[in-house]
């Protein structure tokens, strides 16, 4: 238990960063959100406006203090200002229409990914010497070499404009309406597997590594031999014995990997149109919407956060030294 | 005698490419590369110019075809080389140099200042870099400056957190007790005792470094933060998923610029993993072991021969 609140705490730690990094951005960065929105509406806007713009980004009035005093009330209540892209739609609704996108595709991406290549690197460690364990780490390796978006770009080219097999773009079709439906759930599922496979297909490689390297460390160790000696059947001392061991490394870089993850997801996102996180990222950046662009970093830190924790909570499971260092 | 080249010879890296027929596909791809980006604007001048109609399949006069804009991609490929990699380059070594410094420096002092620096790289380490590259550029001035500023700012820690590693196993020998009873200052045990015996972590975090960098700036560049108007392998990504190039089937405008990429970026894998082997006799895997042994094995077994009786 001692563990899991020293992690509370440093996430605290962190997400206070983060938080105050946010608010200091604005006012120590040469750029001016307030600036940038005025010219977007060039002329439109009697010079005076600025001082109320400046004053409802929260940019002026009272000392540093107060004002950060005004934006921590302000977060709490989830009011993250107006976004200029989508004027005069409030951050935090459009933060919340786009999170589930996120979480579906980073955190479904993330599973499959992490199950399908600590899998195969248990299969190319039992089959040593095998062909597969030949060639497979050296092309995962090219595979991985590749950034995100370039294979999401090369699946959309495929599919979408060779084959016409699968749906690219949004997250489900025009002609079906969200509901708890099987023929929605069918829907997503068709837009969300190009996707899916395009992010699981780059960073599944790692795993593989990953799981080969510790396991084939593990297998020469004590236990395993004593496991095999006694006539343990071999594919028992293979899953029950040596991956349950040689699993730990995967399962602590499980939790940097998350912010990998979720910047790859992005990106993918922004090459299917798919509408989380990034695809409003990038309309952000394009119209200097920086209310939009700070919420969204916030918003996705806080989520990297919260699943840097699951990761902890995970490994003290699976790894009874985290518990006994409590006691 | 010795030629500047010497260090392809001597060294571990000499012992790397001799042994090692991945080192030396890396280092051919990465030369080649680096022929590229070094000549490359000579030769093909101004790749920003429109020189045939937009969006032209590969032919005899354009090799890989025309962009959405009608530029040259092959001259935007070749151009674009030296950008890419002297931005990777840059944030690389820059990470690499700050991550050294403040890891050593962390590992070697121990106590409170190493307990606040650790706590500050891994608030750095836990935040995603690439929400916040976006979020810092944003402010910035859009360019190749503020690329190098965003990516050095979020891939120093985990440079950090390498070497702090290596300095704690470091701290407690000897001649750092020595160094520090005659009197030499802690700046001066960091930078002149320590960083020198790194020199292969150095070296590895350095290609390894420099494969984020490429990676990180591509992506970032893609999503439109930076200059577009320059001419990069990024951006051309940028155009050729904005110019609706792939619901026109032009292949070739993404194609050659991802290939590009991830063929730098796997040679300097192989690179970067070969050398390590070569000076990290530890890490050697079983395969170099075979090889080695593989004379001296023993015969497979046979049954023992039954002689009958006759």
């Amino acid at each position: 238990m001692a563990f899991l609140l020293r992690r509370l705490g440093f996430y605290a730690l962190s997400a206070f960063v983060a938080v105050t990094v946010n608010f200091f951005l604005p006012r120590l960065m040469p750029g001016d959100p307030a600036v940038a929105l005025f010219s977007r509406f060039q002329g439109r806007l009697a010079p005076e406006a600025m001082v109320a713009l400046r004053e409802s980004f929260g940019l002026s009035g009272g000392s540093l203090v107060s004002q950060y005093g005004r934006y921590l009330a302000h977060l709490a209540q989830g009011d993250l200002g107006v976004s200029v892209a989508y004027f005069p739609a409030p951050v935090g609704s459009l933060l919340a229409h786009a999170l589930p996108w996120t979480v579906l595709l980073a955190g479904s991406s993330l599973a499959v990914s992490f199950t399908l290549g600590t899998a195969l690197g248990v299969l190319v460690a039992w089959r040593r010497d095998s062909v597969l364990d030949r060639f497979l780490p050296g092309f995962l390796t090219f595979i991985g070499a590749f950034p995100y978006f370039f294979v999401a770009l090369a699946a959309v080219y495929l599919f979408g404009y060779q084959l016409r097999v699968l749906p690219v773009g949004n997250a489900y079709g025009a002609d079906v309406a969200p509901s708890w439906s099987f023929a929605f759930a069918r829907d997503v599922a068709a837009h969300g597997l190009l996707p899916l496979a395009t992010l699981v297909v780059t960073s599944c490689g790692g795993w593989v590594l990953t799981m080969r390297s510790s396991l084939v460390g593990v297998l020469g160790s004590e236990h395993v031999r004593m496991a095999l000696a006694r006539g343990i059947p071999r594919w028992r001392v293979m899953l029950f014995y040596a991956a349950r061991t040689a699993i730990l490394p995967s399962v602590t870089s499980l939790g940097m990997a998350i912010g990998f993850v979720v910047g790859g997801s992005l990106l993918t996102e922004v090459v299917f149109s798919y509408p989380g996180q990034g695809y409003l990222l990038v309309q952000a950046v394009r119209a200097q919407d920086y209310a939009l662009m700070q919420g969204i970093f916030l918003l996705i830190t806080l989520s990297v956060l919260a699943g840097n924790f699951l990761v902890d909570a995970l490994t003290v499971w699976l790894d009874p030294r985290t518990r006994e260092a409590d006691s | 005698m010795s030629s500047p080249l010497d260090f392809l010879t001597r060294g571990p890296l000499g012992e790397a490419l001799r042994r090692d027929r991945r080192a030396r596909f890396g280092l051919a791809i990465v030369a080649l590369f680096a022929l590229m980006a070094l000549v490359g604007p000579t030769l093909f001048g101004d790749a920003d110019a429109p020189v045939a109609r937009p969006l032209e399949p590969p032919s005899a006069a354009h090799w890989l075809g025309t962009t959405g804009q009608g530029q040259d991609v092959l001259a935007q490929l070749v151009v674009g080389a030296r950008s890419t990699l002297a931005v990777g380059l840059s944030v690389g070594a820059a990470v690499v140099a700050i991550g050294a410094l403040v890891g050593v420096t962390a590992g070697y002092l121990g106590g409170s200042a190493d307990f606040l620096l650790s706590q500050l790289i891994n608030v750095l380490l836990v935040l995603p870099g690439l929400p916040l590259a976006v979020v810092v550029a944003a402010y910035l001035p859009s360019g190749p400056a503020t690329v190098v500023a965003v990516l050095t700012l979020t891939g120093w820690p985990w440079n950090a957190r390498v070497f702090r590693a290596q300095a704690l196993a470091l701290r407690s020998r000897d001649w750092v007790a020595a160094a520090v009873v005659s009197g030499e200052s802690h700046g001066a045990i960091v930078v002149r005792y320590l960083l020198p015996t790194m020199t292969s972590l150095l070296v590895t975090q350095l290609i390894g470094s420099t494969v984020y960098a490429i990676g990180a700036e591509v992506g970032l560049e893609f999503l439109g933060i930076g200059d577009v108007s320059r001419v990069t392998w990024g951006t051309a990504l940028y155009w050729a998923a904005n110019d609706s190039a792939l619901l026109t089937g032009a292949w070739w405008t993404f194609v050659p610029p991802g290939l590009c990429i991830a063929l730098v970026a796997f040679a300097l894998v192989l690179l970067s993993s070969a050398f390590d082997e070569a000076t990290n006799p530890g890490l050697r895997t079983e395969r170099h072991w075979r090889l080695a042994l593989g004379a001296h094995a023993p015969p497979p077994a046979s049954p023992t021969p039954v002689v009958p009786h006759g």
